[in-house]
C-alpha cells in the first residue's frame, strides 16, 4: 500500500523536552487521528512534517518524497491547518487570500469561494475581527482550495461548536471520497475521531505509545469495572492504569481477563488515552 | 437498502453491516446484479471509517455474497440460493443441538423442551 505519509525515527530536542524514536505512516486514501495529552509532541511532529522546525535525526516522506529536499513540491500538495493561524491581522480576509493565492499552482477560485460561503466567512472582515473558530474555518477553505491530497489538521476542532465540529467530519468524509486523498488531524476531543478515524497514532511524553488501526485498538484494550475488593494487587499490576473510588474502580487492560465475573467493555479511545497518561502501573 | 449501526450491541461495526447486508440479500431485498454504495460512500453515510466498510466488504465477498468490479462498484453477487438455504438449516442446527445438550444436562424431558420451543415460536 502506498503512503501519504511515512515517518521513520524521527528526534527532535529540545531544552526541557524531547521527541524520540517516533515511527508511523499513514496508508494513501485513509483519514490517521493523532492523540494524545496537551505536551506530547503532537504539534511538534506536525510542525517537523511541514519543516516548520529541523528535526535532529530520522526521515520524512510525504508521496514518497523527501520533505526538506522536495519541500515546494510537497506543499503545493499538502493542505495544512494550523493549531493558532498567523495572518496579517490588518487585512481583510478577501487581502488576505489574494496575497496567498499567488503561491499555490493548484488554486482553485470557486472552491475557495464556495467553502467562503459554506463558512458563513465575510471577506470584508478583518482578520483581526475574526474568532478562534472563524479562523479555523478560513483556514481551512484555504487549505481544501488548492488541489492538496493530504491534509494535515492540528487541533481543528478546538474553539469549534459542535455544529461546525459535525460538519467538519461531514467535509473530511467528502474530502476522502477521493482514493486519492489522505487526512492527519491532530486532538484531544477524541469523540471526534471515534468515528471518522481509520488510523489513531498515540504520543505521550514525546514518545510513540501504538499506531495502529482503530478497529484493532478498540478491541485489543478492555475496560474493567468493579467493586472496591476486586482491585487485588495482582490485578493493579496487570491493569495500564486505574482509578479508584470508595464504591468501585474502573481500570484500562489489554485484553480481556480470563477468570472474573468482573464487567468488561469495550473503551472509548478517551478511555485509552486517559488511563495510559494516568496510569499509574504505566510501564512501556 | 437500509443499513442501521448500534453502538451498544456490543458487536463490531463491521460484522454489522455484513450480517445487515447478508439479511437483506437473503430476504431478497438486495438481488443479484444490484450495486451496492462505494465503500468510501457508505463509510460517509454511516458515518464510520473506511477501513470498517472496507472490511465488511472484504469479508462479503470473500464469501461470495458481494463482487466487486475495478473502477465500476460493488455489486451482488449470483447465489446459489438452494446451498445458502442448506447453510442456514445447518445454523439453526447446530444452536439446536446447543439447547437440547443443555436440556439434557438438566434433566429435561422431551416434552418440556417442547413446550418451550412452542411458547418462543408462538410470541
Amino acid at each position: 500500500m502506498e503512503n501519504a505519509l511515512e515517518i521513520k525515527s524521527l528526534r527532535k530536542d529540545f531544552k526541557t523536552f524531547s521527541l524520540r524514536d517516533i515511527s508511523f505512516s499513514l496508508p494513501k486514501g485513509y483519514i490517521m487521528g493523532f492523540i494524545g495529552p496537551n505536551g506530547a509532541g503532537k504539534t511538534t511532529t506536525l510542525k517537523l512534517i511541514m519543516n516548520l522546525i529541523a528535526k535532529d535525526g530520522g526521515s520524512i516522506q510525504a508521496f514518497g518524497l523527501d520533505h526538506v529536499a522536495y519541500e515546494r513540491e510537497i506543499k503545493q500538495r499538502i493542505g495544512f491547518v494550523h493549531d493558532q493561524p498567523v495572518y496579517y491581522e490588518q487585512l481583510s480576509i478577501k487581502q488576505m487570500t489574494g496575497l496567498l493565492r499567488p503561491f499555490y499552482e493548484c488554486w482553485d477560485e470557486g472552491k475557495y469561494q464556495d467553502y467562503i460561503k459554506r463558512f458563513d466567512l465575510n471577506p470584508a472582515k478583518k482578520i483581526k475581527e475574526l474568532s478562534k473558530g472563524m479562523k479555523t474555518k478560513y483556514s481551512l477553505a484555504l487549505a481544501l482550495s488548492h488541489g492538496a491530497e493530504l491534509l494535515i489538521m492540528d487541533e481543528p476542532t478546538s474553539g469549534l461548536d459542535p455544529i461546525f465540529r459535525r460538519e467538519l467530519l461531514d467535509i473530511l468524509y467528502e474530502v476522502i471520497q477521493l482514493e486519492e486523498n489522505s487526512i492527519l488531524f491532530s486532538s484531544h476531543i477524541t469523540s471526534d475521531l471515534d468515528r471518522v478515524a481509520d488510523y489513531i497514532t498515540f504520543l505521550h511524553g514525546g514518545q510513540l505509545i501504538f499506531s495502529e488501526e482503530k478497529d484493532s485498538l478498540l478491541t485489543r484494550f478492555t475496560l474493567v469495572k468493579g467493586g472496591p475488593e476486586d482491585l487485588t494487587q495482582a490485578l493493579k499490576k496487570d491493569l495500564i492504569g486505574f482509578s479508584q473510588t470508595p464504591v468501585g474502580f474502573e481500570g484500562l487492560s489489554s485484553g480481556r481477563l480470563s477468570g472474573t465475573d468482573l464487567v468488561q467493555e469495550a473503551p472509548s479511545l478517551e478511555d485509552i488515552m486517559f488511563y495510559y497518561t494516568k496510569g499509574r502501573a504505566y510501564v512501556k | 437498502m437500509r443499513i442501521v449501526l448500534s453502538n451498544a450491541s456490543g458487536q463490531n461495526i463491521y460484522e454489522q453491516i455484513i450480517d445487515q447486508i447478508k439479511d437483506a440479500i437473503m430476504k431478497g431485498d438486495l438481488n443479484p446484479g444490484d450495486a451496492l454504495p462505494s465503500i468510501r460512500a457508505l463509510a460517509r453515510d454511516l458515518r464510520i471509517s473506511v477501513v470498517s466498510t472496507k472490511r465488511a466488504y472484504d469479508e462479503l465477498e470473500a464469501e461470495a455474497f458481494i463482487e466487486t468490479i475495478p473502477g465500476k462498484g460493488s455489486f451482488v453477487a449470483t447465489q446459489d440460493t438452494a446451498l445458502m438455504r442448506e447453510k442456514r438449516l445447518h445454523g439453526i442446527e447446530v444452536k439446536l443441538s446447543e439447547a437440547v445438550l443443555e436440556a439434557r444436562l438438566m434433566g429435561l424431558a422431551f416434552d418440556e423442551i417442547a413446550q418451550m420451543l412452542r411458547i418462543l415460536w408462538e410470541e
